[in-house]
């Protein structure tokens, strides 16, 4: 193994390792910092009402797609009225979480690490800890809870308007029955499908959501630190989201 | 203290939004997504009664020559009877539907939900809202068109006597 890629494989390690701890330290801080909620309310705020476009504009749009898609292989099978149950079970189970917590990642996720990063930059951090003031209660903690809230309730918005714009696509372009689609999308999820796509989304929100924290805090505090943090930020966020993704689906199935 | 407020109604609508979605999801994408969407319904209802209705659903299209002229709004046990009753609404264009149509359940496509098909009668009255439909015919099941496949195929096997005893009662 050559020195450089046995740097990139301990630099790996590392980082996992300082996540981990980090980690702990956020959790710890979060018991503290439900006392202040309108922190935590700001973080909602930001992460979440305001990604609320673009996860509705992509929900459409990915849903409009599906509906074409699926009815063009359905259609070879003479079986276009599966369309409902495929729609929906291809966007509850993957399409949602996955995508919004791509979504996530590159709209609020880079916010929230070069912010902490520049905080870290301008010693802001530092600031805090002299008066006293816990960074981690107060910045980053509320920031982690922000997003683990903010997340599922996106990807439920992604995942229904999305099946609208499937609707719109099949039944009234394409002219699949309107009953014939939802009935079929209904009789096809169950329950545990729901809950597959609720429990992916909870465990993107919680890991993008360190991520951006952690990379943010850990950043070197120059201008190029913080660009190249950003950038760790949404590679790592990609990577994981989709990793974690296979790893789920195989448990849940 | 306007730039809190306007933040919190953010955040209020944000999380009202999802957790509608989610209950939305939740509630198992609830037959007619956008039932609550359209106004008041339209059409008259008429009702028929199945002694199997196989994989019928609520929302399931009412055909006639193929073309869609209502839906199935509603289905229940009669318990005086028997048997399945349905309830069909039926869009006001199509008010001309003798009395003495037929109705039948229909799979549409090889994996596709069932439906109700009409097939039209002769009489000079028609249908009016409250209507029953008499004259029915039970959905196909396909396990039980196979059982009864194999059953008569293994009468006709060489060498059964039990075959031709049967293939003359019928």
């Amino acid at each position: 193994m050559s020195a450089a890629a046995r740097a990139g494989v301990l630099e790996v390690v590392r980082k996992t390792g300082e996540t981990g701890v980090f980690f702990v330290r956020v959790l710890a801080a979060c018991i503290p910092a439900l006392s202040r909620p309108r922190l935590i309310i700001e973080q909602i705020y930001n992460a979440g009402a305001r990604s609320l476009i673009i996860i509705m504009l992509s929900g459409l749009f990915t849903g409009m797609v599906l509906g074409l898609q699926f009815y063009d292989v359905l259609n070879r099978f003479g079986a276009t009225e599966a369309l409902g149950t495929a729609v929906a079970l291809a966007l509850l189970k993957e399409l949602g979480p996955v995508l919004t917590a791509l979504l996530f990642a590159g709209r609020a996720g880079t916010a929230l690490t070069s912010e902490i990063g520049l905080m870290r930059a301008t010693d802001q951090l530092t600031a805090m800890d002299v008066m006293a003031v816990d960074p981690m209660r107060h910045v980053v903690a509320p920031r982690f809870l922000g997003g683990l809230i903010a997340v599922p309730l996106l990807t439920a918005v992604f995942t229904v308007i999305g099946l609208f714009g499937a609707q719109l696509i099949g039944v009234q372009f394409l002219g699949v029955d309107h009953g014939i689609f939802w009935s079929q999308a209904q009789s096809a999820v169950a329950l545990k499908d729901v809950t597959e796509g609720v429990v992916k989304s909870v465990v993107f929100g919680a890991v993008l959501s360190l991520i951006a924290v952690n990379e943010g805090y850990h950043s070197e505090p120059t201008a190029e630190g913080i660009g190249r943090a950003t950038t760790r930020t949404v590679v790592a966020s990609s990577v994981m989201t989709l990793l974690l993704d296979y790893v789920l689906t195989a448990v849940f199935l | 203290m306007r730039a809190n407020r306007s933040l919190e109604i953010g955040t209020g609508l944000f999380v009202l939004l999802g957790f509608a979605a989610l209950l939305f999801l939740s509630m198992q994408l609830p037959a007619n997504g956008l039932k609550f969407f359209l106004s008041k319904p339209v059409g008259y209802e008429v009702t028929a009664q199945f002694d199997n209705i196989g994989d019928l659903k609520v929302g399931a299209p009412v055909r006639m020559a193929g073309v869609r002229i209502g839906q199935v709004t509603r289905i229940d046990f009669d318990t005086n009877t028997e048997r399945a009753k349905v309830w069909l609404r039926i869009n006001p264009r199509f008010d001309k539907i003798p009395m003495d149509s037929s109705a039948s359940i229909d799979t549409e496509g090889l994996l596709g939900g069932q439906y109700i098909a009409i097939s039209p009668g002769a009489m000079p009255t028609y249908l009016t809202n409250g209507s029953q439909i008499l004259e029915t015919q039970s959905a196909l099941v396909l396990e039980n068109l196979i059982n009864k496949f194999f059953a008569t195929e293994a009468n006709h096997s060489p060498g059964s006597k039990g075959g031709a005893e049967k293939e003359s009662k019928q």
